[in-house]
């Protein structure tokens, strides 16, 4: 595996300063694709957090007189097999896709930087076994590996948050650890520890803001697998469990009656399909803005 | 050369052996009793204590880790526990129709994102690479299984024009191929992306390199130099970083399968979870592993062939 070797890259971070604020966001606006994924992924959140505003109906409210019907200007984006008003299950849908993947991201992103920056920081040996570990986390074949953890634990949202968080922590840990050895032999890192400042001020007051370009890059990178994941577990029905609304669940429900009623499987895909296009393009656009360097091949 | 692949090999042990130990640790030591986790709450006294000896936890931790590897060396991997078959004979049966599909997607992908990335590579900038990259990066995210039911919707339930279930009669090429066309598509699209940004950054960094210009000094036409001496440069790094990839594109052919129904190592982990059968499960996991580790180290000593400088990194 070419990865244990894989030497940092070498490409010096940018110092303090280049903590990502306004200006990061104005830069990300006056790309197009930027813009349009910045209101596409803000508008999704927006469904996430008002839900309950946002959606027309109740969305596991069964009315098994209107089942299987197709869009109509009462159900934009028609019924389904209990009559449920599929609009308003993909809006809470937004919901379940947000709260797993952010918790998921935020999980892995605390267990790779901690690990990476002791990674960096430590010894050579604790940094050979790490690497390790996370090469051997990445070599299990994701989707197989869940089904086998959901086969021990049984489905749950908690099972789905934990395998999310270890397959996407070594990820993180290798950018943190790269970054960390780079960073630790620049001067303002040396003089710090020279002044004697502990293991720890160092992590919190000079890597971690020199890590949070790469990571945020990341970790808008990552949501969309996140999603595909979580979608895919669920549309096996080992994921998150009926009768909530994932946009997982709805795929398989509409899976179910492909040929009774496609227009289930349609829209619900829908949202998946814009929501993973958006952030991978907000990524792209994020990495353009955070790291020009990486992005001149682009 | 030698003590390179030497290297390699020790390393992919090393990550082989670390994987086994990170799957016996997060499926036979959890937290409370792994019998009711399994089993459900419901599950009679007399159902767990069968369960307990079936899975062989009712003895010391350790002795169980070292059963659990001393039946893995002998390529012993449990037997299913609703067919008492071998669990290996079941991954093995499965394994060669994942693979197929899975190469049979990733293949295609090849052949259209490769050329892809050279369209772009060699005009930066250009409308045409403004447009492969839209294309690119679009479907680069996009959940195969989503694609595979929207495949499924368009060209098998409503347009009929390729079959909807199964992998075809066995016996019969033709119809083998039919049942392929869609799942391949999906699995592939997104690697069609994928192949099309990585080559085109490869070939944009090596087509600014001396050698190059050394090329276009001595007036070689810039097609030539792309195709001939630049591409061959550029696929090096593509090659890695489909190695590492291999791992997602199995994951995709395994949901592909579910949803066109296809016989293979999706359908039978779909299975297994269904009624909880965790020795298939994890038995699939690992023979997944072990090739996707085997892929990798080809991958790996295939670069160091091609490309002299990698040896001397190790």
């Amino acid at each position: 595996m070419t990865t244990v070797e894989e030497t940092p890259p070498v490409s010096a971070p940018p110092a303090l300063k280049a903590l990502p604020g306004w200006s990061t966001v104005r830069r990300l606006l006056s790309s197009p694709s930027g813009a349009i994924a910045l209101v596409v992924v803000v508008a999704l959140v927006f469904c996430a957090v008002f839900a309950p505003l946002v959606a027309p109906y109740d969305p596991v409210q069964i009315a098994p007189r209107i089942r299987f019907q197709g869009p109509s200007l009462e159900h934009w984006l028609g019924t389904d097999q209990l009559g449920r008003d599929v609009l308003s299950r993909v809006i809470f849908g937004t919901r379940v896709a947000f709260k797993v993947a952010l918790s998921g991201t935020a999980a892995a992103l605390l267990l790779g930087l901690v690990l990476g920056i002791v990674a960096g920081l430590g010894k050579s040996w604790i940094d050979g076994v790490l690497l390790l570990v996370c090469d051997a986390m990445r070599s299990l074949p994701m989707i197989l590996f869940a089904l086998a953890v959901v086969a021990i634990y049984g489905p749950s949202m908690a099972t789905l948050i934990t395998v999310i968080t270890f397959s996407m922590a070594p990820g993180y840990f290798r950018v943190v650890r790269n970054q960390v050895l780079v960073l630790r032999n620049m001067d303002f890192v040396v003089a710090s520890q020279s002044m004697g400042a502990s293991l720890g001020r160092v992590a919190i007051t000079h890597l971690v803001p020199n890590l949070i370009g790469p990571i945020i890059v990341l970790i808008a990178m990552d949501i969309p697998a996140v999603i595909g994941i979580e979608s895919g577990l669920s549309f096996l029905g080992q994921g998150i469990q009926p009768p909530e609304a994932s946009w997982g669940t709805m795929l398989s429900d509409g899976y179910s009656f492909l040929r009774q009623a496609p227009h289930l499987a349609i829209a619900s895909g829908l949202p998946v399909i814009v929501a993973t296009i958006a952030f991978t393009f907000l990524g792209e656009a994020l990495r353009d803005v955070l790291d020009p360097k990486s992005s001149r091949g682009r | 050369m030698i003590s390179y692949v030497l290297r390699q090999v020790g390393l992919s042990v090393g990550v082989l052996v670390s994987a086994i130990i990170i799957l016996f640790s997060l499926i036979y030591l959890v937290p409370g009793d792994p019998a009711t986790i399994a089993l459900g709450p419901r599950a009679s006294e007399q159902q767990k204590i069968v369960f307990r000896q079936s899975m062989g936890l009712d003895q010391p931790v350790p002795v169980q880790a070292f059963h659990f590897v001393s039946k893995l060396a002998t390529g012993d991997l449990g037997t299913d526990l609703l067919t008492r078959q071998p669990v290996l004979r079941l991954v093995g049966a499965a394994l060669p129709k994942t693979v197929t599909l899975a190469l049979t997607g990733l293949g295609w992908a090849l052949l259209l994102g490769v050329p892809m990335g050279c369209i772009s590579a060699m005009r930066p900038d250009s409308m045409t690479d403004r447009l492969i990259g839209l294309v690119s990066t679009s479907v680069v995210a996009l959940p195969s299984f989503l694609l595979a039911i929207y495949l499924l919707i368009a060209f098998a339930v409503t347009l009929r024009w390729l079959p909807a279930m199964g992998a075809g009669e066995p016996g019969d090429i033709g119809d083998q191929i039919q049942h392929l066309i869609l799942p391949a598509f999906a699995v592939g699209l997104g690697w069609v992306g994928y192949i099309a940004r990585l080559v085109r950054a490869s070939l944009l960094e090596t087509l600014q390199e001396n050698h190059v210009r050394t090329y276009r000094a001595f007036g070689v036409s810039d097609t030539r130099i792309a195709m001939r001496y630049a591409l061959p440069i550029a696929m090096i790094p593509v090659v890695a970083v489909i190695g590492v990839g291999l791992g997602n594109l199995l994951s995709g052919a395994v949901l592909v399968e579910v949803v066109f129904s296809r016989p293979g190592l999706g359908s039978l982990a779909h299975d297994a979870v269904t009624t909880r059968n965790s020795p298939v499960l994890v038995g699939t996991v690992l023979v997944t592993t072990l090739l996707y580790i085997a892929a990798n180290l080809s991958t790996d000593i295939l670069s160091a062939l091609l490309d002299p400088r990698l040896r001397k990194e190790a």
